[in-house]
């Protein structure tokens, strides 16, 4: 029997961006909050600082920050007619663990989506016909648009110190910027990452080729900032240990930095570490939450109390709480019907990789969202008239650092070890690199999340099985980008080119992006969306998925924390302002 | 602290926990923890990491160091571009991985049913580190008895040990019940492991590997340098342990 504690106003599940976000949002309003989070406490100061912070087997491939799988995990498979198998080990994508979240160890890369990814559906039809989108892609429009979102999005950034040239303010095209960028009330919060040699190098040929590059709007930030919570971020070092490790320097945007010390503050706020969610609680109507299950570490069950519940548990991990939970009806791929897991996306990434000759790179000189980018081939910024497949994505040079562990490259037909390895290693390891694109993914049919018939984790109950593959117009529209980028970089006239675009299946061993999207789309209508505008479940009122990337109808080409942040924003404005007010369905 | 604090029965059983003790077995045991009022800042919840120690083997049996030595050289030889496996501490960077959580496949998901899959799917063998090279390197050595009249790999002559690798990467040497080609790919990604992870883990010593490729190791200032363009980045590498020449004048 779970013990029962003392009542609380609101219960976050899970204190990463978006929870400690709307945790801070509500405490602030006066509202008892309490957060309830998986792993253990982490800060700067006592968990990585510099020093040992820099330890690439630890972080980088032990993983030391990373959910444990042995806690929690789940299944995949490519097609609905193969047996799903656990993912034992996580590689392909890497979800967070901890006060923090995954927004401890991420990159940083902080974009906006574009306006036109908004209205996906209907901005597609309107250009191509309908019949320009396959029979089995499940895109729908998103049910808030870029304008009402913008003033969230510049909370966000503001919030996160987010360095960077704006490319459009208020209609206006800045040089220096992405041209192609949605209109923003204002510039940045901070100035333009330096760039490396790599960055520098792509830039130019990117710019000799009638492109536009723009520095990557960075959560490494650029010089001192003080944010609107008041909190102080450091300069970033380029120390080049940023994605998979915690940043020393309080230079990387995350809830630690930018967040917990203004939230930890607030009397009405606490947090129970080490404590994992089971299950959001439904009275016998099954509408309304009456709170949540958690166990703590020693196996010892707690019900928590609330009158609100949010989940922010990161997109992969919302999914399966809703589900367990009986929170609306699970998506039947057969049927076409239900809609909990239903329009699982990902992301599209693929790389050109080149050695130049004579030149000194050092690479390991690096921040996590460092680098200069194009955004002339994302979403339908290029005429998709002859092209078969729609979507795109950007292109650029991120070095996120040269770890040596895993970044070693060498020449093509290179042994794999011996003397002529070690060689070509040594010769090679300074005059590479890699220029990534960063695509869409749109959503399938037979691309989805439910619960697992066979693999359960150490609480008995059923892991979530993934279903995912690539599809043709995925695999196209990387071809294409790919291309693009080897024409580019060939202008470096590189000793060596190897493009290598992203081909199916899809294969859960080789990182990617953790940019899983979907799950618990928010949408007009219950019968294709979880959630409504503002991030509401349609079937329990007193329940919030508040900007989890699980809300997205489908993915684009960028990364999803800068569109997660502002959704956390836009919901918590809705709660502050029209859910406290009058408490039920705000649509 | 609020009045809403409540005692929670600590446990030191750890089931939840994504720590340190990943490396470091049993440093900290992390546990449920109600936090409020202030960033909590306590002793003992950061785990430095721990160097290791020389001295005797504590996974290896001594014919199976004796193997794993010889092998490490064969897949990083010395030469004119600096030392060897061996020298460079891989074998015993891998008997301390495999005698701690690494080896166990401590916080990998291990619960049955164990079913082939697709590659895609990742490894999906119930046999941790540990076991994998206790059972590979057993293989090698019947094998190699087998095939070269009764010797050990240590043995054989540089050209026999290469082509026994080759043979085994290959998957034209048959391994007795051990996947050759996969017990390959294991020894070689986690030897180059040891061979340019930080020297605190026992391989890389006197940082040799990230003296070959120009690696920095554990510096984190480079504001000066990011534009200098290039140019070579002149400091030597610096690892979590520091360097002789900073803490020892002649
Ligand atoms: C290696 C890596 C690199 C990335 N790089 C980028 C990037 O450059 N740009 C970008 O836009 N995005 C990036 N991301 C993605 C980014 O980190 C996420 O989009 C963002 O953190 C999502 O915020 P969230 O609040 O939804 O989830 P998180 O920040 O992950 O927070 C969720 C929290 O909930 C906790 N939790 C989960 N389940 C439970 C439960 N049942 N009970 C209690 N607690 C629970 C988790 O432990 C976690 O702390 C990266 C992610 C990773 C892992
Ligand atoms: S690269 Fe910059 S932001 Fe990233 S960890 Fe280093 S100092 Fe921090």
């Amino acid at each position: 029997m779970a013990r029962k504690l003392p009542r609380k106003d609101v219960v976050v599940v899970g204190l990463g961006w978006t929870g400690s976000i709307l945790s801070y949002e509500l405490a602030k309003q006066g509202l008892d909050v309490v957060a309830i989070e998986r792993g253990p406490w982490r800060d700067t100061a006592s968990d990585f600082p510099p020093g040992y912070g820099q330890d690439e087997l630890r972080y980088g491939v032990r993983l030391d920050m990373f959910l444990r799988p042995e806690q929690e995990t789940l299944t995949v498979r490519n097609k609905m007619s193969e047996t799903a198998l656990p993912v034992r080990k996580f590689a392909g994508f890497l979800p967070g663990n901890g006060v923090g979240g995954a927004g401890l160890h991420w990159n940083g890369q902080t974009w906006r989506f574009l306006p036109s990814d908004f209205n996906l559906r209907t901005h597609i039809t309107e250009r191509y016909g309908a019949s320009k989108i396959p029979e089995d892609m499940t895109i729908q429009d998103w049910p808030v648009t870029y304008d009402e979102l913008e003033p969230y999005y510049d909370r966000f950034e503001k919030l996160a110190g987010i360095s960077g040239k704006a490319g459009n303010l208020n209609g206006k095209i800045q040089p220096g910027g992405n041209p192609f960028e949605g209109w923003r009330s204002s510039e940045y919060p901070t100035p333009p990452l330096k760039q490396n040699y790599g960055s520098a190098l792509f830039a130019e040929a990117a710019k000799k080729m009638g492109y536009a590059p723009f520095p990557r709007p960075s959560g490494n930030i650029s010089e001192g900032y003080t944010n609107p919570l008041g909190v102080t971020m450091g300069q970033c070092t380029y120390c080049g240990f940023c994605e998979r490790f915690g940043c020393g320097n309080y230079s990387k945007s995350s809830p630690q930095v930018c967040v917990l010390p203004a939230l930890m503050r607030l009397p009405n706020f606490a947090v129970q570490t080490e404590s994992e969610v089971t299950r959001i609680n439904l009275d016998n109507t099954g509408k309304k939450a009456t709170g949540v299950t958690y166990v703590d570490t020693s196996g010892e069950e707690w019900e928590q109390p609330a009158d609100l519940v949010l989940v922010c548990a990161f997109s992969l991990f919302n999914v399966r709480l809703l589900l367990l939970s009986g929170i609306g009806a699970p998506y039947d791929p057969q049927s076409g019907k239900g809609v909990v897991g239903r329009n699982y996306a990902y992301q599209t990434t693929s790389g050109v990789s080149v050695i130049l000759k004579d030149k000194v790179l050092n690479n390991f000189i690096a921040t996590g969202s460092g680098g200069m980018m194009i955004d002339e081939f994302n979403g339908d910024n290029f005429d998709h008239k002859d092209l078969d497949f729609i979507g795109g994505g950007y292109i650029g040079s991120g070095q996120t650092g040269a770890r040596p562990i895993t970044t070693r490259p060498v020449p093509k037909g290179t042994p794999r070890w011996g003397s002529q390895w070690k060689k070509a290693t040594a010769e090679t390891y300074n005059r590479a690199y890699n220029i990534g694109t960063h695509g869409s993914s749109y959503s399938y049919r037979d691309c989805y999340l439910d619960l697992d018939p066979t693999y359960k984790d150490r609480l008995g109950r059923p892991l979530m099985r993934m279903t995912f593959d690539f599809h043709d117009n995925e695999i196209k529209m990387s071809q294409f980008l790919t291309d693009k980028t080897a024409e580019i970089m060939k202008t470096l006239d590189p000793v060596e080119l190897t493009a290598s675009p992203r081909k199916g299946p899809w294969n859960s061993t080789i990182y990617q992006t953790t940019h899983n999207t979907g799950g618990t789309v928010m949408g007009n209508d219950p019968k294709d969306s979880v959630v409504n505008r503002y991030c509401q479940s349609w079937d329990v009122s007193n329940v919030f998925v508040p900007g989890g990337a699980s809300v997205f109808p489908q993915n684009a080409g960028y990364n999803p924390t800068g569109t997660v942040g502002a959704l956390a924003y836009w919901t918590a404005d809705a709660i502050k302002n029209r859910y406290l007010k009058n408490p039920g369905p705000l649509v | 602290m609020t009045d809403r604090l409540r005692e929670v029965q600590l446990s030191r059983r750890s089931l939840l926990a994504s720590t340190a003790a990943l490396l470091v077995a049993g440093a900290t045991s992390a546990r449920a923890r109600t936090l409020s009022g202030a960033m909590p800042w306590e002793k003992g919840t950061a785990s430095p990491p721990v160097p290791v120690r020389p001295g005797p083997w504590q996974f290896f049996t001594a014919d199976e160091a004796a193997a794993v030595e010889a092998i490490v050289d064969r897949l990083i030889p010395a030469d004119d571009l600096g030392p060897g496996g061996k020298d460079a501490g891989c074998a015993v960077y891998l008997d301390r991985q495999l005698a701690g959580p690494y080896g166990r496949s401590e916080g990998l998901y291990m619960r049955p049913p164990f079913m082939n899959g697709t590659p895609g799917q990742g490894y999906q063998g119930a046999d941790a580190p540990a076991t994998r090279y206790r059972k590979g390197l057993a293989a090698i050595a019947d094998y190699v008895k087998a095939n070269f009249g009764g010797k050990v790999f240590r043995d054989l002559s540089p050209a026999e040990q290469d082509k026994v690798l080759t043979d085994i990467e290959k998957g034209t040497a048959k391994l007795k019940d051990v996947n050759g080609v996969s017990f390959f790919s294991l020894l070689l990604q986690t030897t180059q492991e040891g061979f340019f992870a930080d020297p605190i883990y026992g391989g890389n010593r006197d940082m040799a590997g990230w003296k070959l490729v120009g690696f920095p190791g554990a510096r984190y200032d480079f504001r000066d340098w990011v534009e200098r363009y290039n140019e070579k980045y002149p400091l030597p590498p610096v690892s979590i342990m520091g360097r002789a020449d900073w803490t020892v004048k002649d």
